[in-house]
C-alpha cells in the first residue's frame, strides 16, 4: 500500500486549517464590525459562497485565477518561479477556500454572541478596537471559534472537488486520501480503496474527538470560575 | 433650571427610533441628575448617546460649560466613546468574565495620562480595590462574586480613570430587593464623593428621590418636566408627571367653582382644594399616603365645615403588605395605611371615613381625560 496519500492529506489539512483559522476569524471580525448593512450582506455573501457552490465550480474559479496562462498564475511563475496549478500548494489553496466559509460563519456567530454591553463597556473604558478584539471578543467567543475550527479541519481533510480541478491527482504529490480512494475505485481496486477509507474515518473521527475534548475542557474551566 | 450654576453637561439630542422620536434636552450641574420614566421611554438611549455608543441624528452634547464638545451634528463632531472619558455603569455591570477583578479594574487605565507605567497602574488598581472593599478579591473572576461585589468592581473600574461624567443605567435592576436598599445607600455615598456630574437612569421613583437632586421626567422619548426632585414630587403640575412620580390616584374633574371640583373617576366625589382651580386644570391627584382615617364621630364633626373632604370607605378590597395595608375603596381610590409587621387585623385597619386635606390635592393639567371630560 502507498502511504503517501496519508502524509499528503495530513500536511494539506494541517497547513490549510492554520491559514483558514486566522483568516476566518479575521474576516468574521471585520464583517461583524461593519456598520453599513449593505456592505455587510455583500461581504458575508462572498465569504459564504464557496460553501454553497459546487466544489468543481470553486475549483474552476481557482484554475481561472492560478492557471499557468492566467495573469495571477503567470505572476507567480515570473516573479517567484512558482507554478501554482497542479502543485501541492494548489491542494492547500483549494482546502483553504473550501473550509474557509465554515470557519468564517462559526467565528462570526461566536463573535456576535458576545454580549454587546461588553464591547460597549470596553469602548467607554478607552480600549482600542484591536485590543477589544483580542482581550474581549476572542476570549469570550472562544468555544464557538474552536468548534468552527473543528468543522473547517474536517472539511479540509475531505476536500475533493476543487482539489481535483486545481491540483489534480498526481500520485506522491497532490494525491490526498479522498483522491486516492477515487483513484483506487476507478481502477477497480475496492480492497485498497477500503484501506484508505478506514484511515480517513479514523483520522477524521479522532481529530474531532480530540478537539471536542479540548472544547469541553475549555467550557468546564470557564464555568468553574 | 439650576440657577446661575455653570452647567457641566449640556445635552440636546434627537433620534428617530422604531416607535417614537427621541427628543430630549437638559443641562446638569454638579451632583446627580435623574432621568425618570417607564421602561422603553428612551432614557437608556439618551445615556448611550452621551457615551457615544449610539449616534443621535441631530443635536449637541457638551461638557464643562460647553468647552468640551462630544457631539455636534451641525459641526459634524462625534467623538468615539474611547475619547469621551465617560464612566458608564451598565445594568448588568458588563464586567469582562474572562478577566480577574484586578484585570477588570486595570482595563480602563490603558490610555489615561497619569498612569503610564505598569507600576502606577497597579498601584491605582490596589487603591481602588481598597476603596471599594475588594481586598483579597483581586484574583477572583466576576462569576465568583456576589451581585453587590460585582457592582463595586464595576464602580472601581470606572472611577479608577476619573471620568468627567458618570452615567448610571438602572444600576439596581439586576439586584435582589433585599440588596437594593443597602446598595442604594452605598451608591449615594459614592455619588456624594464624586466631583463631576452624574446621570442616573431609572424607572424607580424611590431610587430617583433618594439619589438625585434634580430630575427629568421622560415619556415616549420626550422630557415632560424637569426641576428639583422635591419640587417635582410636591407639585408635579401635569397628569403624566404625577403618574411618573408615583401618584396612585388621578381622576379627571369637572370644575364646580374656584376651589371646588368633582372627581369623575371616583363616583362623582366632590372635593375642596386649597389652591384655586384654573381653567387649564383638568385632573386632580391624591397620593395614596395622604388620607387620614376618621371615626364616625370625627366625620360628624367635620361635616359642614369648610375643607371637610370626607370620603366614605364602604366595603373596600384590601391587600396586606409587610408594613402597609393597600386598600382600594369602592370608588377606585387607593389608600396606603401604614401598619406593623405584627398586626394582621383587617377590621381594625378600616375606619368608616377617610379625609383628605385640601392642600394634599394636586391640581394637574396636561393630558385630557381618556374619552371623558
Amino acid at each position: 500500500m502507498d502511504w503517501s496519500p496519508i502524509w499528503i492529506s495530513m500536511k494539506t489539512a494541517g497547513l490549510s486549517i492554520l491559514i483558514t483559522f486566522f483568516l476566518g476569524i479575521f474576516a468574521a471580525w471585520r464583517v461583524v464590525s461593519m456598520k453599513n448593512q449593505g456592505w455587510k450582506a455583500i461581504w458575508d455573501g462572498i465569504f459564504t459562497l464557496p460553501l454553497v457552490l459546487p466544489p468543481t465550480v470553486a475549483g474552476y474559479f481557482l484554475l481561472y485565477l492560478f492557471g499557468v496562462k492566467r495573469p495571477l498564475g503567470r505572476f507567480f511563475i515570473e516573479y517567484f518561479g512558482v507554478r501554482i496549478a497542479f502543485s501541492w500548494g494548489a491542494a492547500v489553496i483549494a482546502a483553504v477556500m473550501m473550509s474557509f466559509p465554515l470557519m468564517y460563519r462559526s467565528a462570526r456567530g461566536a463573535l456576535e454572541q458576545v454580549d454587546p454591553d461588553l464591547t460597549d463597556a470596553a469602548r467607554t473604558l478607552g480600549m482600542s478596537e484591536w485590543r477589544i478584539f483580542r482581550k474581549v471578543l476572542l476570549p469570550n467567543g472562544l468555544p464557538g471559534i474552536v468548534s468552527g475550527g473543528i468543522l473547517a479541519f474536517a472539511r479540509g481533510l475531505g476536500e475533493f472537488g476543487a482539489t481535483a480541478m486545481i491540483a489534480g491527482n498526481i500520485a506522491g504529490k497532490t494525491r490526498t486520501l479522498p483522491m486516492a480512494v477515487y483513484a483506487e475505485v476507478a481502477a477497480g481496486n475496492m480492497d485498497s480503496a477500503f484501506q484508505y477509507v478506514e484511515i480517513i474515518v479514523i483520522i477524521a473521527l479522532g481529530s474531532i474527538l480530540l478537539m471536542n475534548y479540548g472544547a469541553y475542557r475549555a467550557e468546564k474551566k470557564r464555568r468553574h470560575r | 433650571m439650576m440657577g446661575e450654576e455653570r452647567f457641566l453637561l449640556e445635552t440636546e439630542i434627537g433620534k428617530r427610533l422604531k416607535d417614537f422620536q427621541l427628543e430630549v434636552s437638559f443641562a446638569a450641574g454638579k451632583g446627580c441628575l435623574g432621568l425618570l420614566g417607564p421602561s422603553g421611554c428612551g432614557k437608556s438611549m439618551t445615556l448611550k448617546s452621551i457615551a457615544g455608543i449610539i449616534t443621535p441624528d441631530e443635536g449637541r452634547i457638551a461638557l464643562n460649560g460647553g468647552k468640551r464638545v462630544l457631539f455636534d451634528s451641525r459641526k459634524r463632531i462625534s467623538l468615539p466613546p474611547q475619547k469621551r472619558r465617560v464612566g458608564y455603569l451598565f445594568q448588568n455591570y458588563a464586567l469582562f468574565p474572562n478577566m480577574t477583578v484586578r484585570e477588570n479594574i486595570l482595563s480602563g487605565l490603558g490610555a489615561i495620562s497619569g498612569y503610564e507605567s505598569a507600576s502606577q497602574k497597579k498601584r491605582r488598581a490596589e487603591e481602588m480595590m481598597e476603596r471599594f472593599r475588594l481586598e483579597g478579591l483581586g484574583e477572583r473572576y466576576p462569576g465568583q462574586l456576589s451581585g453587590g461585589q460585582q457592582q463595586r468592581v464595576a464602580l472601581a473600574r470606572i472611577l479608577a480613570y476619573e471620568p468627567e461624567i458618570l452615567l448610571l443605567d438602572e444600576p439596581f435592576s439586576a439586584m435582589d430587593t433585599y440588596l437594593r436598599e443597602e446598595l442604594r445607600l452605598e451608591l449615594a455615598k459614592v455619588l456624594k464623593g464624586y466631583s463631576g456630574v452624574s446621570l442616573l437612569v431609572t424607572h424607580d421613583r424611590d431610587e430617583a428621590y433618594q439619589l438625585c437632586s434634580h430630575l427629568v421626567l421622560m415619556e415616549e422619548g420626550r422630557g415632560l418636566a424637569s426641576g428639583k426632585t422635591k419640587d417635582l414630587f410636591q407639585n408635579p403640575e401635569t397628569w403624566e408627571a404625577a403618574r411618573l412620580t408615583g401618584c396612585k390616584n388621578i381622576s379627571p374633574i369637572r370644575r364646580l367653582g374656584p376651589f371646588r371640583v368633582q372627581a369623575l373617576d371616583w363616583g362623582g366625589l366632590e372635593l375642596e382644594t386649597s389652591r384655586p382651580v384654573g381653567e387649564e386644570i383638568c385632573a386632580i391627584g391624591i397620593r395614596a399616603h395622604d388620607f387620614c382615617p376618621l371615626s364616625e364621630g370625627e366625620a360628624e364633626a367635620w361635616k359642614g365645615r369648610p375643607g371637610a373632604n370626607c370620603i366614605p370607605v364602604g366595603d373596600p378590597s384590601i391587600s396586606e403588605m409587610p408594613a402597609e395595608w393597600h386598600i382600594t375603596l369602592e370608588n377606585g381610590i387607593w389608600w396606603k395605611k401604614e401598619k406593623g409587621v405584627y398586626s394582621h387585623d383587617k377590621a381594625k385597619a378600616l375606619p368608616p371615613w377617610l379625609r383628605v386635606d385640601p392642600s394634599a390635592i394636586l391640581l394637574l393639567k396636561g393630558k385630557t381625560a381618556t374619552g371623558r371630560s
